[in-house]
């Protein structure tokens, strides 16, 4: 038997699950005394190259509250052609096409080894992706070229059959046309007023009023959609026209007085985008792509006023309810990405820019709609350009890495509910019997819907065990869950993947040692991190962290205490929703990363190893590599800095350190070309002022208070008051001792 | 003139004058005659008032005699008329020299005027005439013993002729003449006087005509010799009469020669008045025409001026019309008749109808005949008959009304039973003819008009003249409705003659006069009065040696600056008042200091914004190509100062159906960009940078537009559009350029989009005649108020364009282009094809005509009276100050003026028009007009220094802007009534008492009637079936922004026959009415509107051959809008005839080409303004004898 370790390698691998844990204890009682609840890691579109589709549809359990599809778990009897669905225990009838089957015939959902299988629904049209790009033009000339160039390239990168729009905004909204021919044309907003969806397609000509019948001219249905053709083309078609068009986008040309904000319409244009898809392509899939250099200045979802002299909100004002658009538009975003998320179309926000753009107001955007978000200085830099690349990358079959319009939807064994789901998503309020009244994270249903996906978006799912106490599950009783993801994949098919997992029961008071051993405590803590961000999204953050301590004992979560996920001081709160964003969708390696960022020493002793995150880890001699996930840090100790400084490399005689230079180097490409979005690289050493990104991750167990208390010349002094892991797990284990009395 | 309807006048002036009359006229009246004629008209109607007035009026006439008897009719008509014209010169100087007094008498004369009649009558029969009025004389005087004395006086007056008359007249005249010009002298007696002057106006024109004027001529002279300074008659006669001496100089008996210019004027009004006196008066005219026998001679000699206007008439008339010529000849049987018959009231009645065709047979005198005018037309008549009936008759039950006038006649007979009815009819040729009036002017004026002397009233607008500046502003900048104002408010509310003045700032002057000189006062900007902030004008009293200086307006003393500083000279003048524009002329421009601009910032350079209906109806119709196409070129001539340099004005483009789409045409673009804003319902400018540009600059982005734009829309399928929002974005897009400028929308439809300013169709023809008529006036809601109030604060002037096929509520749509200083043009049902050239020529006038943005008009005046009212294209927030977003050179306003004390006749009265403005070339700048006129107190001056075209554009304002508040019907009554108040307050204060059957004009105001009608036909008073609701509120509109000769023509259209065509002159046009169109003929006329080319079904060939190329009338393509260009002189003079109209209007004219019976020539004969319309309205002959029977009430 193998060990826990491999068998959730093994049911990662193939199912994209991971569990809390992966015996589960069989009453609620014992469930709760556990902590940490029965929860799991999904990544839905989990990348399974040996797991062709199949072409037909899936077989569903015929009760109308079930519908649980068929699945390897379920009884079979092969000669009265019937299923028992073991969910609800419903026997159903084989479909006709399934009249050939026997034990020695086996349809592949069947099949142990396709616990996760993948179905192509042939129904209905495909429809086509659609990119609509809403660009921000109140941009210094260098960003907006850049912007621009980008934007081009990006058209080579679209599928050719991709529908493609522009929205382009500053003080005004332009909706371009991309149909015509000679005189570019575009239709314009207002910046300031908020408009309805239907006031939004009508201006746009999207509606016929229903008097054009009486003129004699019979509508024609195909009007609406021909008419959305002016604004949302095929590439192919338009490649050249939006080529030039965007060409000749210019900065935003009203002009800003001194000492003003430029006036820019961010939540004009984005109500814009999505009254344009709303009315165009409902419940299609399709990627509102938005490109901001600064925040929104005017109208509906104004973040900060156009005067310099008030800066855009901080923390302070937050907490000292000073910021006085905060609320207002986070409102309005809010209402806008339900809207999106209604319609499948999901939000991407690039924001670039040195100060604040109004990430806070709008992250719910991307977050509702499973958009990316991707922060940076400047449009103009490779962090931005090959970030933006990526998102069009393909995967081995030459698709595009991402989904749409994707439904999540959990059936349970009836001693297990769902409390809810922490993700990319937005409940599709689907109340059935394996919903529980407990909420964790986005709950009271059991389908979310997840407008974008790419194969590493991760949810966490909680679940409670129901289970009373009195009434005990049979010895070897296997409680199951299956998750049924319907999505656009982006060749346009419709497909639905199937994961159908069982875990033992176990009884807690016989079997702790069991249950304990099954423990996942990387899936763990990162679900319990997940709990925690989601709730100091929604709460304060003291609380949160006093939860936090309260619930957990584990190392990490004194970096994840220690991290921007949490602690908001340092960041600004765009960095904090940025930060906040990517852990809650990414899968569990990220996750961990994010969370406790991993540190590799690279010296002439010996091959790269990974070193304590910790202040004594920073030694002369050393290069470091830290990767935090949004950071790169290469690090290059003090001694290195000078060798650099003075050339070995240069020499022949010391190829060795100039490959040692160039190890981490290479390292660090490496992950730059996995990694989404494009982690800040920062190449430094010691003393250089970049610096900082690694001195405010390692744990201060060296500090200018106990510097000589250590005595010894390893490592470098952390100026800080933060307190240090010593310090911290000396405190954690006085108030363990004391809690549990 | 007046009409010397008086029959009873008439009669026993009639007698007396005949006298008088013929005694001097005679000769004059030949001449007159057949003008005069209609005056006789009147004549019958004085016999009956004569007997009352007869004394006074006796010698008035005698200020005609000069005329002629038959003429004299015509004279005394005439005279009264003529007293301008041409009797200034003779009977006024007599006159002047008796004095007002005289001129009571010669008032009397006037009445003698309808002796005149007699005398027509009688002319032919001198003798008879005289017993006639021996006769008459007795009968009347029988009734009106006393008249019979007076008469006899003035007849003795006017005895110039006679020797009996001319005895007494004359003295009576000189004496009389005083009156005139001392009428205020007289005053007193000037309300008699006055009356007489009415008279003369009627009568003395025979007796002013001859006197010259001077009596008359002072009433009469101001008019016609207005020329020649009118306050001292006297001394003018001769300079005024200069023209007229002529005449003088011919008949020795200056009446004679006076009386043939003048006379053709007075005659005409005699003409009509004298039938009517003729009959009752021919009685007495016998007598006269004895007198006047002597007279005759000089007539001829002006008839032979005369003649063509009169005769051609008559003769064409009897010539197409059998029953004119009867008239004429019968006329004379009938005179007598009338005579004869005159005497016994109902024969008078009777006659009249009878005397119509009598006149005929007075044929030489026809003119006469018309002077029986008001009950002669009878023979006009024949061939009138349907109008006449028409007009009173039907309308009013006229006839009875003019049964009163004659009945007048019949008076003289007896107690001028009013029986006469409708059965007689004056003689159209009788009555004031405006032609007459018009050439006359024409004659007389032949120096420039200069300025310099104050209350001077300029030559007509249908004048061509040059004029100079000597300190008061020309009178194509100023038009004043009096140029001597009463000086009480009490004159002027007796008078109820409207003292107002038309002023068009920017008016574009001749070549041969120099443009207002540009004057820069430096930094502290002009200078102007500490307390009234009049600006530096002529008028200012420098004192104490120069440092200060007296307001004249307000009479402050201000410090002079010493940068200004100058020395006076011995007269008190500065030294260097004739090097300096401000001190020495009655126009120029200041340039204005920033403390003049809007925020204290020098303004930004103009813009003309493009705004173009692209709906499925402007795209079919041609008018987005044509537009675009258009464009390309036009841009290159946008206004500038400098005509070397390029244009400053910026351009932009917008085009829109219901949602609106503007041009990014910057010049770095490749290709113009559209951007499209739907959000109609909160209107916003899209872009700053690349809406507005230089032509120069972005022209290739331009015109790839223009020739893009046709294309874009040629499927369009579009039909709603909307036109609030389309204003709004021109305004906003203004203010984000922080500049004035002009927004040119091109329209087509009633703007029914869902939209602010979205409109109803509220055209409801059943709401016409109603009380909610007026409603449809009004505009739909206060949307479009608003807006033009934001329109005008921004500068942002508008001119509409509109293409309707049907309903689009003009008056809603025009409110902001009204407000905002724009124009409307409307293309009904407009074609490519046909109308193109109108509208592209309209447009290139539009586009190009000098323009003032964002400016500000101030009527100062003196203490006295002050701008109470004004009328025009333009928003007032304020009660003094007019503000206009734009200000083109084709507008006018109207200001009407209230006394708020008393003036004096030493100071007169000064109004000072100041309009800052920011020129086409973005500088800022005041334009000032100063206009002094002179004050009288005394009626009689008043009336003799009006302008009755000014004051018919200073009616036809107020009563368009009336039909918004009111029934139009009440609106058509106020103005009856206040006219009839005018006319009777002359008749009452300075005509020589006449019978009430007299119908007395002033000289000045005799075209008063014939103008008003006109203006009461109009469509917008009184429509017909046909006219749409929007062509109403179109031409209300239009008006009301109209100068002087615009409104002119407009109601009183210009008709050439196109018989001979001279390269030098234009043929003399004949009177509007469809009597004088000769089957045989082309007619041309211009309403300033429209264009029309009559052409009669049996036109010569030659004719046919000479226009249009062809052989017969029925292969005239009646749809062309241009003559085929044909190489003869007669087809390119004609072309060069309707170029050079067409030149002068502001707007262009389509021609059309009407064939006579073809079913176009309804909407010609629509402008026929003489005859009965279609729609109801009077023809001029009923409205004159309605309107004297107005007066008639009123006096008594």
């Amino acid at each position: 038997m193998s060990t826990y370790q491999e068998f959730i390698q093994q049911n990662e691998d193939r199912d994209g699950v991971r569990f809390s844990w992966n015996l589960w204890p069989s009453s609620r009682l014992e469930a709760t005394r556990l902590v940490v609840p029965v929860s799991c890691l999904l990544t839905p579109l989990k990348e399974r190259p040996n797991l062709p589709p199949v072409q037909y549809e899936p077989v569903v359990c015929s009760r109308a509250n079930c519908k649980a599809v068929l699945n390897p778990l379920c009884q079979v009897d092969f000669r009265a052609k019937i299923w028992a669905c073991n969910f609800c225990f419903q026997r159903n009838p084989f479909p006709p096409s399934y009249a050939g089957i026997s034990e020695m015939n086996q349809p592949a959902e069947l099949m142990p080894q396709f616990s996760t299988i993948e179905y192509i629904v042939q129904r209905g049209p495909s429809a086509p992706l659609i990119f609509l790009y809403v660009v921000d033009t109140c941009l210094e000339e260098e960003d907006l070229q850049a912007l621009k160039e980008s934007l081009q390239m990006s058209l080579s990168l679209l599928p050719p059959n991709a529908l493609v729009g522009l929205i382009t905004f500053g003080r005004m909204v332009q909706v371009h046309e991309l149909s015509c021919e000679g005189i570019a044309k575009s239709y314009v907003f207002r910046g300031t007023k908020d408009l309805s969806s239907k006031q939004i397609q009508e201006m746009l000509g999207l509606t016929k009023p229903a008097v054009s019948g009486q003129q004699g001219r019979p509508v024609a249905p195909q009007d609406a959609a021909a008419a959305s053709c002016k604004f949302l083309q095929p590439v192919h078609r338009v490649d050249m026209n939006l080529t030039d068009l965007l060409g000749e986008l210019q900065k935003d040309p009203w002009p800003v007085p001194q000492g003003k904000r430029p006036l820019r319409s961010t939540g004009v244009a984005l109500s814009v985008a999505v009254g344009l898809l709303e009315g165009t392509f409902p419940n299609t899939g399709a990627r509102v792509m938005l490109f901001i250099g600064g925040p929104p200045t005017q109208g509906p979802g104004m973040v900060v006023g156009d005067e310099l002299k008030t800066p855009i909100r901080s923390w302070h004002d937050i907490q000292k309810d000073n910021a006085r658009h905060l609320k207002k538009a986070t409102k309005y975003y809010e209402a806008l990405a339900n809207r999106s998320a209604a319609n499948g179309h999901s939000v991407d926000i690039y924001a670039c820019a040195l100060d604040q753009t109004g990430l806070l107001e709008m992250k719910c955007l991307s977050n509702i709609t499973g958009g990316h978000i991707v922060m940076g200085d400047s449009f103009n830099t490779s962090l931005f350009k090959q970030t933006f690349q990526r998102v069009f990358s393909k995967d081995y079959n030459g698709d595009f890495r991402m989904a749409f319009g994707g439904v999540l939807e959990i059936k349970t064994s009836r001693e297990l509910k769902v409390c809810g789901a922490i993700g990319p998503c937005v409940s599709l309020h689907s109340k059935g019997a394996c919903v529980s009244e407990n909420e964790m994270g986005i709950g009271g249903t059991s389908q979310w819907k997840v407008c974008g996906l790419n194969p590493s978006t991760t949810l966490g799912i909680y679940f409670e065990v129901v289970n009373q106490h009195n009434a005990p599950i049979p010895q070897g009783g296997r409680g199951a869950v299956q998750f049924i993801t319907q999505y656009q994949h982006s060749n346009t098919q419709r497909r639905i993947r199937v994961t159908t997992i069982a875990r033992n029961w176990a009884d807690a008071q016989s079997q702790i040692q069991h249950i304990e051993s099954s423990f996942d405590q990387e899936a763990a803590a990162v679900l319990m991190a997940r709990l925690g961000v989601f709730r100091a999204e929604s709460e304060e953050g003291p609380d949160v962290l006093r939860w936090l301590d309260r619930q957990l004992i584990r190392l990490f979560m004194f970096h994840l205490r220690r991290s921007p996920f949490l602690q908001v001081f340092n960041n600004s709160p765009d960095e904090s929703s940025y930060y906040r964003h990517h852990f809650v969708r990414q899968d569990l390696t990220q996750s961990l990363i994010m969370v406790q960022p991993i540190l590799y020493s690279y010296s002439f002793y010996g091959p790269p190893e990974p070193v304590l995150l910790d202040s004594s880890s920073i030694l002369p001699d050393r290069i470091l590599l830290m990767d935090t996930f949004f950071q790169l840090v290469i690090y290059h100790g003090e001694t290195i800095a000078q060798w650099r400084k003075a050339g070995y490399q240069e020499m022949a005689e010391y190829e060795n350190f100039k490959q040692l230079l160039q190890a981490p180097l290479d390292d660090a490409q490496e992950i730059l070309q996995t990694r989404f979005p494009m982690p800040r690289y920062i190449d430094t050493e010691h003393g250089g002022s970049q610096a900082r990104f690694l001195l405010s991750k390692v744990n201060p167990s060296q500090t200018h208070n106990n510097l000589y208390a250590w005595g010894q010349e390893t490592g470098a002094p952390i100026l800080t008051d933060d307190v240090s892991l010593q310090v911290f797990m000396d405190h954690l284990k006085k108030l363990a001792v004391s809690s549990s009395t | 003139m007046n009409v010397n309807q008086h029959t009873p006048m008439a009669s026993p002036y009639g007698q007396p004058q005949p006298g008088y009359g013929q005694p001097g006229y005679p000769p004059l009246d030949g001449g007159y005659p057949a003008p005069y004629a209609p005056y006789n008209g009147p004549a019958s109607a004085y016999q009956p008032g004569v007997p009352p007035q007869g004394p006074a009026r006796g010698p008035p006439t005698s200020a005609p005699p000069p005329v002629s008897a038959p003429q004299q009719y015509n004279q005394y008509s005439h005279s009264l008329g003529d007293v301008q014209n041409g009797p200034p010169p003779m009977t006024q100087a007599p006159p002047r020299p008796a004095g007002s007094q005289p001129y009571n008498q010669g008032a009397a004369n006037l009445t003698g005027a309808h002796p005149s009649y007699p005398q027509h009558y009688g002319p032919p029969p001198t003798m008879e005439q005289v017993t006639n009025q021996m006769t008459r004389m007795q009968v009347t005087s029988g009734p009106p013993t006393p008249a019979g004395p007076g008469y006899a006086p003035p007849q003795s007056s006017q005895p110039p002729i006679s020797t009996s008359y001319q005895a007494a007249p004359q003295p009576s005249y000189t004496q009389a003449p005083p009156p005139v010009s001392s009428t205020p002298t007289q005053p007193p007696s000037s309300g008699g006087p006055a009356a007489p002057q009415q008279y003369f106006a009627g009568p003395p024109p025979p007796s002013q005509q001859q006197f010259a004027s001077s009596l008359p001529p002072t009433s009469q002279q101001q008019f016609t010799s207005s020329v020649p300074p009118p306050p001292s008659q006297q001394t003018f006669p001769p300079s005024s009469f200069s023209g007229p001496i002529p005449p003088p100089s011919r008949a020795p008996a200056p009446p004679a020669s006076q009386s043939q210019q003048p006379f053709p004027t007075p005659q005409p009004p005699f003409s009509s008045a004298p039938p009517p006196v003729n009959q009752s008066g021919f009685a007495a005219g016998p007598p006269a025409q004895s007198s006047f026998p002597p007279q005759p001679p000089p007539p001829s000699s002006q008839p032979g001026s005369f003649p063509p206007p009169g005769p051609p008439p008559t003769s064409a008339p009897s010539g197409q019309y059998p029953t004119p010529m009867p008239h004429q000849q019968q006329p004379p049987t009938t005179q007598p008749s009338p005579y004869h018959p005159g005497p016994p009231p109902l024969r008078a009645q009777m006659p009249p109808t009878s005397n119509h065709l009598p006149p005929g047979p007075q044929g030489p005198s026809c003119p006469p005949g018309p002077l029986g005018p008001l009950q002669q037309p009878p023979s006009p008549q024949t061939g009138y008959p349907p109008q006449q009936n028409g007009a009173f008759g039907q309308v009013r039950s006229p006839q009875p009304g003019y049964a009163g006038p004659y009945p007048g006649q019949p008076n003289y007979g007896a107690p001028a039973p009013a029986p006469a009815p409708a059965q007689k009819r004056l003689d159209p040729d009788s009555i004031p003819s405006p032609i007459q009036v018009i050439e006359d002017d024409k004659v007389k004026t032949t120096e420039p008009f200069t300025t310099g002397v104050r209350g001077q009233a300029p030559p007509l607008v249908t004048t061509n003249f040059q004029v100079k500046d000597q300190g008061n502003a020309s009178p194509r900048f100023i038009r004043c409705t009096a140029y001597n104002m009463p000086c009480t408010s009490d004159m002027a509310k007796q008078s109820q003659v409207p003292l107002a003045a038309v002023i068009k700032p920017l008016a574009t002057l001749p070549p041969d006069e120099t443009p207002p000189y540009l004057v820069d006062h430096g930094e502290s900007g002009p200078i102007r009065c500490n307390r009234c902030k009049a600006y530096m004008c002529p008028y200012m009293q420098f004192i104490e040696g120069g440092r200060r200086f007296q307001c004249s307006f307000c009479n402050c003393v201000t410090e002079v600056p010493p940068h200004y500083f100058q020395h006076l000279d011995h007269t008190g003048k500065r030294v260097d008042c004739y090097e300096r524009p401000e001190l020495s002329l009655g126009t120029y421009e200041f340039l204005a200091t920033v403390d003049y601009c809007k925020n204290n910032k020098p303004p930004q350079p103009p813009a003309f914004i493009f705004l173009i209906d692209v709906s499925y109806n402007a795209v079919k119709s041609g008018m987005v190509s044509i537009v675009c196409h258009e464009l390309k070129s036009l841009l290159d001539h946008l206004p500038r100062e400098n005509p070397e340099m390029d244009s400053v004005v910026r351009v932009g483009f917008v085009t829109y159906n219901k949602v609106l789409h503007f041009y990014n045409v910057k010049a770095s673009l490749a290709q113009p960009q559209m951007l499209v804003v739907s959000d109609v319902s909160d209107m916003f400018v899209p872009l700053l940078d690349g809406f507005l540009v230089n032509v120069n600059e972005s022209r290739q982005v331009i015109e790839s537009l223009l020739d893009q734009i046709p294309e874009m829309f040629a499927d369009t399928r579009e039909t709603e559009t909307v036109f609030g929002p389309v204003i709004q974005a021109g305004l906003e897009a203004l203010k984000a350029a922080d500049c004035a400028g002009k927004l040119f929308v091109f329209h087509t439809s009633l703007p029914i989009a869902e939209a602010p300013g979205k409109l109803k169709n509220r055209e409801d023809k059943k709401l016409i005649g109603t009380d909610k008529e007026k409603s449809l006036f009004q505009p739909q809601g206060g949307f479009y108020n608003n807006l033009a109030k934001d329109c005008v604060a921004q500068g942002c002037c508008v001119d509409l364009f509109l293409f309707p096929n049907q309903y689009v509520d003009v008056a809603t749509l025009g409110v902001v282009p009204v407000s905002t200083g724009g124009s409307i043009y409307k293309y009904t049902y407009f074609q490519a094809q046909t109308d193109q050239e109108r509208f592209l020529n309209d447009l290139r006038r539009d586009v190009q005509k000098p323009v003032g943005f964002d400016a500000v008009m101030r009527v100062r005046t003196s203490t006295g009276i002050r701008a109470t009212d004004f009328f025009g294209s333009f928003y007032m927030s304020n009660t003094t100050d007019v503000e206009l977003a734009g200000l083109d050179c084709d507008k006018a306003v109207t200001v009407e003026f209230k006394h708020d004390d008393k003036l004096s006749e030493e100071t007169g009265a000064l109004m000072q028009c100041a309009v800052l403005y920011t020129s086409c070339s973005g500088q800022r700048r005041l334009r000032i007009h100063n206009m002094a006129v002179n004050c009288c107190s005394q009626l009689a001056d008043l009336y003799r220094n009006c302008e009755t075209d000014t004051i018919i554009n200073y009616f036809a304002k107020y009563a368009f802007r009336g039909v918004l508040n009111s029934h139009t019907k009440a609106v058509r009554d106020t103005l009856v009534n206040q006219c009839a108040q005018i006319l009777a307050c002359y008749r009452k204060n300075c005509a020589s008492p006449s019978s009430a059957g007299q119908l007395i004009l002033p000289e000045c105001m005799k075209l008063l009637p014939v103008y008003l009608n006109c203006v009461l036909k109009s469509d917008v008073l009184m429509p017909g079936a046909d006219v749409s609701l929007d062509d109403r509120a179109y031409l209300r509109q239009l008006i009301s922004c109209m100068d002087v000769a615009e409104t002119h023509v407009f109601f009183y259209p210009r008709l050439l026959p196109l018989v001979k065509l001279d390269s030098s002159s234009l043929p003399m046009a004949v009177r509007d009415s469809e009597e004088r169109l000769s089957k045989g003929g082309v007619y041309l006329m211009e309403t300033g509107l429209h264009l029309f080319l009559w052409v009669g079904a049996s036109v010569q060939q030659e004719l046919l051959l000479n226009i249009f190329g062809t052989q017969s009338f029925s292969q005239i393509d009646s749809s062309m809008t241009s003559l085929p260009v044909l190489n003869n002189p007669f087809s390119q003079r004609l072309r060069e005839i309707i170029d050079s109209f067409r030149a002068q209007r502001s707007r262009y004219m389509k021609l059309m080409v009407v064939k006579q019976e073809d079913r176009t020539e309804l909407i010609f004969k629509h402008f026929l303004v003489e005859d009965k319309s279609a729609s109801g309205g009077a023809s001029y002959v009923d409205f004159l004898c309605h309107m004297h029977k107005e007066i008639r009430q009123l006096l008594s």
